[in-house]
């Protein structure tokens, strides 16, 4: 498509749209979905007809709108959110178009969980309609793809993302731009760029709404970065687990291989890109860039040493550019807007915005989007809407099994990539599962050993025997068999782990347990010492007295 | 090296061999398109069976070996046949905060049976997802194909008692 060709679409596009006076949104993301989307999107179509406004009411189905908690969710003007709306409050929404909104129905729009966020991967998500290409195209889609292709050389586009700062969205925080300009520096002629879309974090769907929202601005990402690295073929490893987000993916692809988004001679130009799906089959080490490519190329997900690092022999023995979703997701805007722009947002070593999936002992449960450095109390309590029920906040996790749980005394710190560090957590992929006093630490521990322990690919001792030897331990407390020595043990089989596993996964085990422990060993020795659950969540049972 | 392959023509003359020809045709028979192959193997037939991995391996000439490692690596591949109706109950962080263990204790007293495992008269098969990404409806699980959260151990039961016994 030719610069002209995009403004056609654009105008087109904006002609369509005021032939019409009101737009109903309908949230058609998996969360609203699951709670029958479908249905009240059904419903609202028959009342238009059926109050016959045809001519000036137009409902479309669009993304993600954060709230999941409160799905499903319709809008019909920027100030007007409705909320757990069902199919039967379909006439009740038309009619009253004109006049004052449903009252019953509305929803917390000028809430803090809405007014406080600041959006840019998720800027289309809610406003868009995931499925139709020219939806993206109106909203300056594949503009920055076009821009780079036709004013930008390759070495320019690199030195744009690395002046916005952006840091691996996967949780690692490796910079960028230092990726991208490895990857296109190292010798080959074949080179891959591969989305990483296995998200296995439990507790974590940012890349999965992304996906199911805007999958067009993770194509654009993807085609960007191939620009610059000089790869002709991309692969998006997504998770089995998600098939709304596959499918509007391959249509997504397909959509975008149609307009010359992808395929030969892009946007008129000589280069050429192809995206294909790969499948994941539900291995959380997968996640590992080298047991990721392991999978693309058919085989189990068993990571290998690095180096050499994938930059430098990945895919097939090529050099091989892997970037999460979120951070492909944030290439266009930046390449829009430039580096700079980009990088005013958020904290010294910690540019742009962060999207976390806030899940757990909290009101507002959904998908936000926040500068980094926004404090956990400014997450959980003013976004979050705090603790319900009236129950007192305890930890909030994030990173997931890789990650930590962090106590109240540091709600105030800020969010970036080194504090939680500091904090003994990780920044991870931004799950952030919050937790009140009927959880209790050491089951949680204990939850997350079990899953490192299932998810361990066997490949390494350390890993595989040590999970296994932890979450017995772990067991033992939990059930008040475990002396003081046990506790040492697990502090000594930690620190082997840590510093002994191959890969990422068990590198990271031992961090729930290190971060419970820090925080919360009073926890810990409750079991132990006094055989009791404070939180009331493990079943210890008294041993019972044997008479001699 | 050299290594036998088994038979490349279909295990049987169910037209259904014909999908899962097809993504092995897509992909020029390469080795690579294992795990493909696999998934529409159990997009098509529900589950991974002995003949149909032996089958996969010759027409994609990977060795057996392999084949059954990467089918018993990926939880995402089933070796057994599912029972009649399914229950997916999500084990994620969110949803475990929520109640999930409640939730499972209390299949296993209704119907007797594990994360993992089927009914013996083959009617319910209750399998455990690491996170469905639905973690705003915590708890959730999967019925039959439908995603259902905020669920309590009565709704679920309630829901599950629906199924009632395998009379097929």
């Amino acid at each position: 498509m030719t610069p002209e060709e995009i403004a056609k679409v654009i105008t087109t596009e904006q002609e369509a749209r005021l032939k019409y006076k009101h737009h109903v949104c309908v949230c058609v993301a998996a969360g609203c979905l699951s709670s029958h989307s479908d249905q009240v999107k059904a419903a609202l179509e028959a009342e238009v007809k059926n109050q016959g406004r045809e001519q000036d009411v137009h409902v479309r189905g669009v993304g993600c709108m954060g709230l999941c908690a409160a799905g499903p969710l319709v809008t019909t003007k920027p100030e007007t959110l409705y909320q757990e709306v069902k199919a039967e409050d379909a006439a009740d929404i038309i009619a009253s178009l004109d006049s004052d909104p449903v009252k019953r129905l509305e929803g917390p729009a000028s809430d803090p969980f809405f007014t406080r966020q600041v959006k840019i991967v998720l800027e289309n998500c809610g406003v868009i309609d995931p499925e139709r290409i020219e939806d993206y195209i109106a909203a300056g889609g594949y503009g920055a793809l076009q821009n780079a292709l036709t004013e930008m050389t390759p070495a320019e586009v690199i030195e744009e993302v690395y002046k916005s700062g952006l840091r691996g969205r996967g949780g690692a925080g490796y910079p960028t731009g230092l990726k991208w300009s490895t990857v296109s520096k190292a010798s080959g002629t074949q080179k891959y760029v591969i989305c990483n879309a296995d998200e296995g974090d439990p507790g974590a769907f940012m890349d999965r709404s992304v996906l199911e929202s805007d999958p067009h601005r993770v194509l654009e990402g993807m085609a960007i970065a191939a620009y610059a690295v000089g790869a002709s073929q991309g692969y998006v490893y997504v998770r089995a687990e998600y098939p709304l987000a596959i499918q509007r993916l391959q249509n997504a692809i397909k959509q975008a291989r149609r307009l010359h988004f992808l395929g030969n001679d892009i946007c008129g130009t000589t280069f050429s890109f192809n995206i294909d799906v790969r499948l994941g089959a539900g291995a959380f080490v997968c996640g590992e860039e080298t047991a990721l490519i392991a999978s693309v190329e058919g085989r189990r997900g068993n990571p290998r040493p690095r180096p050499p690092y994938p930059a430098e022999s990945g895919l097939w023995d090529c050099p091989t550019l892997i970037n999460n979703v979120e951070t492909l997701a944030s290439i266009a805007p930046i390449i829009r807007k430039g580096g700079e722009w980009y990088a005013s947002i958020g904290t010294e070593k910690s540019r742009g915005t962060k999207v976390f999936a806030l899940a757990g002992r909290v009101k507002n449960t959904g998908l936000i989007e926040v500068p980094m450095g926004m404090t956990l109390r400014d997450i959980v309590f003013s976004i979050g809407g705090g603790i319900p029920d009236g129950k007192r906040f305890k930890a909030v996790q994030t990173g997931g099994p890789s990650g930590g749980c962090i106590p109240e005394e540091f709600l105030d710190m800020p969010v970036d990539y080194e504090s939680l560090n500091k904090l003994g957590s990780i920044m991870g992929s931004g799950g952030m599962i919050v937790m009140d006093e009927t959880s209790c630490m050491v089951d949680v521990a204990s939850y997350f050993m079990e899953f490192c322990m299932s998810e361990s690919c066997g490949k390494c001792v350390p890993c595989r025997v040590g999970t296994a030897q932890m979450h017995d331990l772990l067991t033992k407390i939990t059930q008040g068999r475990a002396c003081l020595e046990d506790l040492e043990l697990l502090e000594e089989l930690c620190d082997l782990v840590r510093n002994t596993s191959l890969c990422g996964l068990g590198q990271s085990a031992p961090n729930p347990i290190l971060s419970t422990l820090k925080y919360f060993k009073d926890e810990y020795l409750a079991h132990i010492d006094g055989k009791t659950c404070p939180a009331g969540v493990c079943s210890i049972h008294k041993p019972v007295e044997v008479e001699a | 090296m050299w290594t036998e392959f088994g038979s490349t023509t279909p295990p049987s003359d169910d037209v259904r061999w014909r999908i899962v020809g097809a993504t092995m045709r897509r992909h020029g028979h390469r080795p690579n398109a294992l795990i493909e192959t696999l998934h529409t193997v159990q997009e098509t037939f529900g589950y991974l069976d002995e003949q149909a991995l032996r089958y996969v391996a010759a027409a994609l000439r990977v060795p057996l070996s392999q084949v059954y490692g990467v089918a018993t690596f990926y939880h995402f591949f089933n070796l057994k046949p599912k029972g009649k109706h399914t229950c997916v109950v999500c084990t994620g962080t969110a949803c475990y905060i929520k109640g999930v263990p409640a939730l499972l204790n209390a299949i296993e007293e209704q119907h007797g049976v594990k994360p993992g495992e089927t009914t013996a008269d083959g009617n319910i098969s209750v399998m455990s997802a690491r996170c469905l990404g639905s973690c705003g409806l915590a708890p959730a699980a999967v019925l039959d194909g439908e995603v259902v959260g905020k669920l309590t151990p009565n709704d679920l039961i309630e829901r599950m008692g629906k199924w009632g016994k395998n009379d097929a």
